[in-house]
C-alpha cells in the first residue's frame, strides 16, 4: 500500500533548544484513518503543522504526498497544500468574506471552473446544512457553524490528505457528530487519508481507524 | 457596507494626500506667475551721451531682452516741469539718450549689480538706474513666498510619510490574516497579494477622480478666479490632462508600493 506520509528520525522544535518531537519514525498509508492522540502540550499539533509545512523539520526526514518537507521549495510546498484539506482548532476563515467564498477558497486556488465551483459549495453547504447561511460572514454563525464552514471548505476540493487539529474540541454534540460523519464519509467514499489530531477518539466510530499516541517527544502506535 | 469600510481609510489618506500636492501645484504656479508680472514691470534706465544701436545695448548681457529709447518729451514730462516752450526745446538739445531696458527673468540683487557693471563698461553710459531698492524688498519678498512653499512641501512630505506608514499598519493587520490563510491552501503569491493589489488600484482610481473633480470644479468657480485675479494671477489651476496624469500616476505608485510593502513584510504563520 501507498504511504502518503513518512517520518525517519524526524526531530521537530521551534527554536534550537528543546525538540517537541525527538527522533521518531512512522509512516501513514493512504486511504486509512488517523488518529493522534496525547496529553496538551505533548507535541500533537506541532506534528501537525509539519504535515503540511508550517513547521520544518529540524532534524530527519518528513515525506507528505511525495515531498520531502525538509528542503522544500515555496512552489513545491504551495503545490502540496493544494492537495491538503486542513481544519484547523480556530478555525482560519477569512472574517471579511462570505461563507460561501470561504469555501470557495481551495477551489479558486486550484483554479477550478465558475460553474464547477458554485456546484460543489452548494453541495457542501447542503452537507454541513449551513445553505441559508451562505451569504453570512463568519462572525455572524456559532462556533459550531464556523467549524463545519472550515471542514466543507477542507473537502471542497477532494484532497488526498486531510489534517484536522482538534476539530471538534469545542463543538456541541450535533456538530460534533456532524463533523465525524464528513470525515468518515470523506474516507470510505472518497479514499481521502484522514489524521485527525484530538484528545479522545468517538466511541461511535465506523471507520477502521489506526491509532498514535505522543508522550515526551516520542510516538507510539496504540493499535 | 464592510466594502466600503475596506477602501475608505486608504482613500482618504490618498486624499489628503493628493490634494496637498494639487494646492502645492497651485501656489507654485502663482508664484511663476507673480515672478513673470516682476519681470514684465522691470526694467532699467541707461542714460548715454551719445546714441547707442540696439545691438549693441543687447550684446552688454543675455539677461537683456529688450531695448527701448525714452523719448525727450517724455523725460521732460516726468521732470514735470514750468518751463516754457523754448527753455524746453533748448533742454532737449542737451538731454542725453535715455535707453529703458527690460529682461528676460527677474534678476537676483547680484545679478542687477553684475549688469550695471557690464553696461557701465561702455564708454558713452553714464549712469545706470536700477531702481535697487524697490527690487530687493520685493525680490526678498518673492524669496519669503519660494521658502513657505518649500516647507510646505516639506509638511507633505512628513504628512504623507506618516499616512502612509499608518495605513501600511492597518493594512498590515487587515489582509496578514487572508494572506496567512490562502498561504495554508497553496495559494501562490499572486494570488495571495492580488486582492491587495486589486483594492489599491481601485483606492488610486477613486482617490483621483475625487481630486479631479474637485479641482475642475473650483478652477471654473467664478469666485476662486475672481479671486486670483484680484492679484493679477491669471493660472491654470487645474490642468484636466497634465494634472491629472500626475495625481493618478502618485495615487498608483503610493498605493502599489503600499500594497508591495505589505506582501514584503509578510510573514507566513507558523
Amino acid at each position: 500500500m501507498d504511504k502518503v506520509v513518512i517520518a525517519e528520525d524526524l526531530s521537530l522544535s521551534y527554536s534550537s533548544d528543546e525538540a517537541i518531537i525527538n527522533q521518531v519514525n512512522f509512516s501513514i498509508d493512504s486511504g486509512s484513518f488517523v488518529f493522534i492522540t496525547g496529553a496538551s502540550g505533548s507535541g500533537k499539533s506541532t506534528l501537525l503543522k509539519s504535515l503540511y509545512g508550517a513547521l520544518k523539520p529540524k532534524y530527519g526526514s518528513l515525506v507528505v504526498g511525495g515531498v520531502e518537507l525538509r528542503k522544500v521549495s515555496r512552489s513545491k510546498l504551495n503545490f502540496l497544500r493544494r492537495h491538503i484539506g486542513i481544519v484547523f482548532q480556530d478555525y482560519k476563515l477569512v472574517k471579511e468574506w462570505t461563507i460561501e467564498k470561504n469555501i470557495m477558497l481551495p477551489l479558486i486556488i486550484n483554479g477550478y471552473g465558475k460553474d464547477v465551483t458554485q456546484k460543489q459549495v452548494d453541495s457542501l453547504l447542503k452537507h454541513v446544512r449551513l445553505t441559508h447561511q451562505a451569504g453570512k460572514h463568519p462572525l455572524e454563525l456559532s462556533g459550531g457553524e464556523q467549524q463545519r464552514v472550515a471542514m466543507a471548505r477542507a473537502l471542497s476540493h477532494n484532497p488526498i490528505l486531510i489534517l484536522a487539529d482538534e476539530p471538534t474540541g469545542n463543538l456541541d454534540d450535533y456538530s460534533s457528530q456532524l463533523i465525524w460523519n464528513l470525515l468518515e464519509g470523506a474516507n470510505t467514499q472518497l479514499k481521502t487519508t484522514v489524521i485527525v489530531v484530538t484528545h479522545h477518539i468517538p466511541v461511535s466510530m465506523n471507520v477502521e481507524y489506526k491509532h498514535f499516541h505522543i508522550e515526551y517527544g516520542r510516538i507510539h502506535a496504540v493499535n | 457596507m464592510q466594502s466600503i469600510k475596506n477602501h475608505i481609510s486608504l482613500i482618504v489618506a490618498l486624499l489628503s494626500i493628493l490634494f496637498s500636492i494639487q494646492i502645492f501645484i497651485i501656489v507654485d504656479r502663482s508664484i511663476a506667475s507673480y515672478k513673470q508680472n516682476l519681470t514684465n514691470n522691470y526694467s532699467m534706465v541707461i542714460v548715454s551721451q551719445k546714441s547707442i544701436d540696439n545691438n549693441t545695448t543687447l550684446g552688454f548681457s543675455p539677461l537683456i531682452s529688450s531695448v527701448s529709447e525714452l523719448t525727450p518729451d517724455s523725460i521732460i514730462k516726468r521732470l514735470n516741469t514750468n518751463m516754457n516752450n523754448k527753455n524746453i526745446e533748448l533742454l532737449k538739445l542737451s538731454l542725453p539718450k535715455f535707453y529703458k531696458i527690460q529682461l528676460n527673468s527677474y534678476p537676483s540683487p547680484d545679478e542687477i549689480k553684475a549688469l550695471t557693471k557690464s553696461i557701465l563698461r561702455y564708454p558713452t553710459i553714464t549712469k545706470v538706474e536700477d531702481f535697487a531698492h524697490n527690487h530687493d524688498i520685493i525680490y526678498k519678498l518673492l524669496l519669503l513666498f519660494k521658502g513657505v512653499v518649500a516647507i510646505f512641501a516639506i509638511t507633505i512630505f512628513v504628512v504623507t510619510s506618516l499616512l502612509i506608514f499608518k495605513e501600511l499598519r492597518i493594512w498590515q493587520f487587515k489582509h496578514s490574516e487572508r494572506m496567512s490563510i490562502m498561504g495554508l491552501f497553496g495559494a501562490p503569491g499572486w494570488l495571495r497579494s492580488a486582492v491587495l493589489f486589486r483594492l489599491a488600484l481601485v483606492d488610486a482610481l477613486i482617490s483621483s477622480f475625487m481630486v479631479f473633480a474637485l479641482f475642475t470644479y473650483l478652477s471654473f468657480n467664478p469666485w476662486v478666479l475672481q479671486q486670483f485675479g484680484n492679484v493679477g494671477i491669471n493660472i491654470t489651476i487645474f490642468n484636466q490632462i497634465d494634472d491629472f496624469i500626475l495625481l493618478f500616476g502618485t495615487a498608483v505608485f503610493l498605493s502599489i508600493l503600499l500594497a508591495m510593502l505589505i506582501v514584503v513584510g509578510h510573514k507566513e504563520e507558523a
